[in-house]
């Protein structure tokens, strides 16, 4: 049986993404309780200075693969040149995070590797010198462990949910060979909202739900800016055209689980319990004491949302002294 | 314009899924079946291909007798031809194993375009689609809001954290559906009648010229299910007025429970 954990990094013009530090030092974790050494690859163009911070995480070896028809993620040259990677290097397990291209890279991966995955890991555990993962199943109703058998094991771990631990090692800087393969996608532009925290990574989420009456969510895009956080929305606010689909939170949108989960007009329908289910801390606001989302909560208000939500908004910019 | 979609039944998202009491299986009871949401898509979008190009739509699924009504739902809403890989051999596969058996029965069909959903929102695994791409050695993207065809070409606007990424690629190739693609249209009547008579091939994986090699060993193991750890509801906040009530709240947030 081969050793070694192998992570991935993310990168979006040069910089890594927070999913990069957690996947590298769940890596280092375990890693280390297999007795293994952790290395990483790094993918992107004009990235090597950057990936010599990576030492810091706990990668003894970084692998780099500097190529301007890296810069942009796209999966086929991605998958093509990490799988050389693995094919090297044999890790034991390949460990990145379960972001929006993670997902696609691990599935194709895996593939291409003919190797086990467990997708979207909340948990991952050495039982025996076995690797089990718990990942969500039906949307975080139900967890689920899972071994997996063959290798290289690949584990994509969910963002926001493992902690990010500091650990130096050697850091040994590597250029790796690129075989880009034969390339079928061609990357045309990127549009990305700037400043704009994404759901399934906010540390604070503000939802808002029917009981919004309408697409004017600016009572919780307020109480969501104070808290630097993002704002959410149930599947009814979608499905009525209030929010886009990318606001969704539930079995049928985003699964998330911030530190704190503010729930506006959300009676709490069993799908979207289980998206948010997860949550550290979760407030309602809800004008019917029945509402379901009250017995989640950890905190409940009774009381009319376009009344209490714009106090909450001014008691916290009071408590952060805003 | 040859069009396949990939399809799946699964218990509705309002329905109570528990696990069996040595935590072995997931137990649906009497959920309503119904077709995956994001297969749904996938079934909505080469329907929109078929009309604006011409062709036909094959919904091909991997499933239990019950299977049937997904597929019927999806020839009632316009597709043309549905075929069930149904067979106990495949009753407890991984994502690369359901992968594999899909592949094999695409092998041997023309197609120009794949459309799977991102996951199943059952075992939520967003594999199967990019699987299926690499086993038939095509291009895939996954979760596409947008897509246009022109000149051989398809150019896909897919989400990633904060925003869209537009990606063209070579066809044949595969994607895989995310929210906003398109509004699924219900099954009208006279398209459930019709649907009825449309034809459904059941197979084996014998008959699809797999045996147990080339489904590969299952990898993927589950090997217990748990429920998540129960949330206690917790107080509702009293008070006489709101700003009673909200000045408790933002209190205990800041020093019970220590989130601000």
């Amino acid at each position: 049986m081969s050793c070694g954990v192998l992570a991935i990094t993310e990168q979006v013009d040069g910089v890594f993404r927070k999913v990069t530090y957690e996947a590298l030092s769940e890596g280092r974790r375990i890693a280390d309780g297999l007795g293994c050494a952790l290395s990483v690859a790094v993918l992107g163009s004009g990235i090597k200075s950057n990936a010599e911070t990576l030492g810091k995480y706990g990668a003894e070896k970084i692998f780099v693969a500097d190529d301007p028809e890296l810069k942009e993620y796209m999966t086929d040259t991605y998958t093509n040149v990490i799988a050389g990677i693995a094919a090297k290097e044999k890790p034991r397990m390949i460990i990145l995070g379960a972001s929006f291209r993670g997902k696609e890279l691990a599935a194709r991966l895996a593939a291409r590797l003919d190797a086990p995955i467990a997708m979207d890991c909340i948990a991952v555990r050495l039982e025996g010198g076995k690797v089990i993962a718990t990942r969500p199943v039906y949307g975080g109703k139900i967890l689920a462990d899972v071994e997996l058998e063959g290798e290289p094991q690949i584990v994509a771990i969910r963002p926001n949910f493992m902690a990010i631990a500091e650990s130096q090692k050697a850091g040994t800087v590597e250029d790796a060979a690129i075989d880009k393969g034969k390339i079928d996608l061609k990357f045309i532009e990127k549009k990305l909202e700037t400043g704009k925290v994404e759901l399934t990574e906010a540390d604070v989420i503000v939802s808002g739900g029917r009981g919004m009456g309408g697409a004017d969510f600016s009572i919780v895009e307020k109480l969501a800016e104070v808290l630097g956080g993002a704002v959410g929305a149930s599947r009814s606010a979608v499905d009525e055209g209030w929010r886009p689909h990318s606001d969704q939170v539930g079995q049928t949108g985003k699964v998330v689980s911030p530190n704190l989960y503010i729930a506006c007009g959300i009676s709490g329908a069993i799908q979207h319990l289980a998206g948010m289910s997860s949550s550290k801390v979760i407030v309602a606001v809800n004008k019917d004491p029945e509402a379901p989302i009250f017995a989640k909560a950890d905190f409940g208000i009774v009381g009319n949302l376009f009344d209490v939500v714009p106090l909450i908004t001014e008691e916290i910019k009071k408590a952060k002294g805003l | 314009m040859e069009l396949i979609v990939l399809l799946k039944q699964v218990p509705s998202t309002e329905s109570f899924v528990g696990i069996s009491e040595d935590g072995k299986s997931v137990k649906v009871g009497d959920a309503k079946m119904v077709v995956n949401p994001y297969d749904e898509l996938a079934v909505e979008e080469a329907l929109k291909l078929k009309e604006a190009n011409g062709g036909s739509v094959t919904i091909i699924s991997v499933g239990s007798d019950k299977a049937v009504e997904a597929i019927r739902t999806g020839l009632a809403m316009g597709a043309d031809k549905g075929i069930l890989i149904n067979d106990p051999a495949a009753n407890n596969c991984d994502g690369l194993q359901t992968a594999r058996i899909l592949a094999a029965v695409i092998k041997s069909m023309p197609y120009d375009l794949i459309i799977a959903g991102q996951r199943a929102v059952d075992d939520d695994n967003y594999v199967v689609g990019s699987a299926v791409a690499e086993f038939l050695n095509i291009p895939s993207i996954a979760m596409v809001t947008k897509e246009t065809i022109a000149d051989g070409k398809i150019t896909c606007e897919k989400t990633v954290e904060g925003g869209t990424v537009t990606v063209e690629s070579t066809l044949p190739a595969l994607i895989t559906t995310q929210r906003g693609l398109n509004e699924p249209r219900y099954a009208s009547l006279p398209g459930i009648m019709k649907a009825k008579k449309k034809p459904l091939e059941t197979k084996k994986l014998q008959d699809i010229g797999l045996d147990a090699a080339g489904m590969g060993s299952q990898k993927t193991k589950v090997i217990s299910f748990k429920l998540p750890p129960e949330r206690k509801g917790g107080k509702i906040i009293s008070g006489e007025t709101d700003a009673d009530k909200v000045k408790a709240l933002v209190k205990a947030l800041q020093e019970e429970a220590k989130v601000i």
